[in-house]
């Protein structure tokens, strides 16, 4: 009765005790040495996994960290210039500090300013109707407003506003990985400066047309007018086709373009109301 | 029983409205814009400027490039300017903008409505003359015919085969083109097989045609090599390849032209363009298309000059229905909804059809049911459902390891499916990632 039991016992300890031997000896000689500072490098990275250092996942960039043993052009946008110092310390090297980034959706057509002119009913993402034709507004160059940005965020930063029809970002969340600026087929969304209180001065544009059609497409389109490259004393602003351009870096945030922009196409963002100067009323009332 | 081809295949409702309209003239438009770029290729390279004065069948923009054809004006007149108009896709494409006056003529065009059928020319200087009048594929495909008829080295057609297949429903052009203009496409199909150097030719009607089969068969008799194959009715018939397995039974293998089979596939408007360009010597800058729609008040086949707004064409057919809920260029099956009416004709517009609003919509998406609808309907015998799931998780290598690049887009997958799904778009983003994925490769 207890034979059996007592054979499968000592056929499996038999079996399991060999098995060990034989792993233990393949494990020797085919051992794989790897740099225990991987391990440790990987821990002080965020652990997003989200790509924005162009590395596939943290580890793949940990790896890189420790291969390369220079850290001039390896980057972790999530984790920032700290998170940067702490790889630069475990590896005894060092860090390059950063501006931190934060995206910017460069299109302000809303429903209001942009009207409609047909409307589609196929597949609702931003890059099959990118593929098929211009969009549901007269601007080719706008945001055409499926959320193809949010889907691909990873840290829950960008969602679509129902009432404009156009994503916005959460500062806050925002690790300017650059998911977004991929996903987005209109190339709207770029990784700008991060200003102290998340200001941020930047043209809501990326109409290419002459004045006329980009105005008849969407009421706040750059003209392309130059109004604000003559008026920047800083020379952040660089004229393109038919298009201003504001650089981040070199933007000093005196807001002199926003008032001379006619169409304001230039926003800001995160600054306190301006004094009523007379001469600034005037112009407003000009605006509307 | 009629042949058809062997792999999948749907019979959507036929509508030709329009089969009995004879083909109308339109009058001139007061402005015409004409794009650069109305065929398969590198645009043409315009040759004239704001200010110009322009004659009807003057060339007007040159080819440039191995793949690419010559645009002539369809009006006389004044070139007001030249800069991007918006195509059917609502982006800009360089075009040619003349202000109509009056209609003169190019001198070496006959317009005396002769027969005239004998030519002197050698094969090599009939392709010379299609190429120098910019003729395209008229079916919608606008490859430029030049291209096609000089066969890659190695290869050789035996069979030239036109197609008057006509398998979209609602467009009639070609029928009508086939009753009216039936010895013009004869003797342009003899021009064909020339430039080609085979001896045979086979033109297939699809079976609902039975006025064109007629007078086709009759004509048929006084040109040596040249067949009538009536074809049972089946769409996508019309595709090259699937009319190339209805006639002979040979298959396209994946990626080849039609001409590794021997065969070579023009439209019944190509024939009738070839035979204008050779013996009248006018290029190609108007086209027979059909304007239809239930609600449309004179669904009609119109002969329409290139570059001539698709509202002319509207107004003409009694105007645009109040519920029109789509404007379609192009058939139902592959043409494409137009954002605006004031889009050109092109050398490749087939059709313009005007949907109404209830019928145009989509049904909303359900969940696949996994009927495997889609896969048997795929004429060229892929699997939709798959290739649209691998689009929409972007995986791309696997996407080309399933043919997604063989794919005609016919729409016969999204067409069948009773659960609505969108599976040609899809597939077409699909395809078209694919695409750019491989020419980045070669280069």
């Amino acid at each position: 009765m207890n034979a059996p039991l007592i054979y499968t016992i000592v056929t499996l300890a038999g079996i399991g005790t060999a098995s060990a031997v034989i792993l233990y000896f393949v494990a020797r000689k085919f051992r794989v040495f790897e740099d225990p500072r991987i391990d440790t490098v990987e821990k002080a990275l965020p652990g997003a996994n989200c790509g924005g250092c162009g590395y596939a996942g943290c580890r793949a960039f940990a790896e890189a960290c420790v291969k390369e043993n220079d850290l001039t052009h390896l980057f972790c946008p999530v984790g920032g210039n700290d998170g940067m110092e702490g790889v630069a310390r475990i590896l005894g090297l060092e860090a390059v500090k950063k501006d931190p980034r934060v995206a910017v959706v460069r299109c302000n057509g809303t429903c209001e300013y942009r009207p409609r002119v047909n409307k589609y009913d196929g597949v609702m993402t931003c890059a099959i109707i990118h593929n098929l034709y211009s969009g549901e507004t007269g601007c080719q160059y706008g945001c055409l407003g499926c959320g193809d940005c949010c889907v691909v965020c990873d840290f829950d930063a960008i969602h679509m506003n129902p009432v404009t029809g156009l994503p916005e970002v959460t500062d806050e969340k925002c690790t300017a990985c650059g998911a977004c600026v991929i996903a987005c087929p209109k190339n709207l969304i770029e990784l700008r400066k991060k200003n102290a209180k998340d200001r941020k001065i930047y043209v809501a544009c990326r109409n290419e047309d002459k004045g006329g059609p980009a105005r008849r497409s969407c009421q706040v389109a750059c003209i392309g007018c130059s109004k604000c490259f003559d008026v920047c004393a800083y020379d952040a602003i660089t004229m393109g086709t038919n298009l201003a351009f504001i650089d981040s870096d070199k933007c000093k945030l005196c807001r002199k373009c926003v008032e001379v922009c006619p169409t304001n196409a230039i926003i800001e963002v995160g600054f306190p109301p301006r004094k009523a100067k007379p001469a600034a009323t005037e112009n407003t009332t000009v605006n509307q | 029983m009629l042949r058809t081809f062997r792999l999948g295949g749907v019979h959507p409702p036929e509508n030709k409205l329009s089969a009995n309209g004879q083909i109308r003239e339109l009058p001139l438009p007061a402005v015409v814009s004409i794009p650069t770029g109305q065929h398969i290729g590198a645009p043409a390279t315009p040759l004239v400027k704001k200010g110009d004065k322009v004659k009807t069948g003057q060339l007007i923009a040159k080819s440039t490039g191995f793949v690419s054809a010559n645009i002539h004006s369809s009006v006389s007149g004044t070139v007001t300017k030249v800069e991007g108009v918006p195509d059917a896709s609502g982006y800009p494409r360089t075009g040619i903008v003349i202000k109509v006056d009056g209609d003169e003529w190019e001198e070496q065009i006959d317009r005396s409505p002769d027969l005239v059928r004998s030519c002197a020319l050698s094969g090599p200087e009939i392709v010379e003359k299609i190429a120098s009048a910019g003729i395209v594929g008229m079916g919608g495909a606008t490859f430029p015919t030049h291209i096609k008829l000089v066969p890659p080295k190695g290869m050789k057609a035996d069979l030239l085969i036109i197609n008057g297949v006509e398998c979209e429903p609602y467009l009639t052009a070609d029928n009508r083109l086939m009753i009216e203009k039936s010895r013009e496409i004869l003797v342009g199909t003899e021009l064909l097989m020339k430039a080609l150097g085979v001896e045979k030719a086979t033109i297939g009607i699809e079976g609902n045609k039975p006025e064109a089969i007629r007078l086709m068969k009759e004509a048929v008799a006084d040109f040596r090599g040249i067949t009538v194959e009536v074809l049972r009715v089946k769409y996508p018939q019309g595709g090259e390849k699937q009319l190339i397995n209805a006639i002979t039974g040979r298959e396209v293998p994946s990626g080849a032209l039609p001409v590794a089979v021997g065969c070579v596939v023009s439209n019944v408007g190509t024939a009738f363009a070839v035979y204008e360009a050779v013996q009248k010597n006018k290029p190609l800058f108007e086209r027979v298309l059909t304007i239809t729609g239930k609600h449309l008040q004179q669904p009609s086949n119109l002969k329409v000059r290139v570059g001539t707004p698709l509202s002319e064409v509207v107004a003409f057919a009694g105007g645009l229905p109040e519920d029109t809920g789509k404007i379609i260029s192009g058939g139902p099956m592959m043409g494409k909804a137009v954002a605006s009416l004031e889009i050109p004709v092109t050398k490749g517009t087939s059709g313009v059809l005007l949907m109404p609003g209830e019928e145009s919509l989509r049904n909303p998406q359900q969940p696949c049911i996994r009927c495997s609808r889609c896969a048997a309907n795929c004429p060229m015998g892929l699997e939709p459902f798959l290739l649209m799931t691998l689009t929409e998780k972007t995986m791309w290598e696997r996407l080309e390891k399933e043919k997604v690049l063989d794919c005609i887009e016919c729409g016969s997958c999204s067409y069948t499916c009773p659960a609505s799904r969108p599976l040609l778009d899809h597939i077409r983003f699909g395809k078209a990632k694919v695409g750019q994925m491989v020419r980045s490769r070669k280069n």
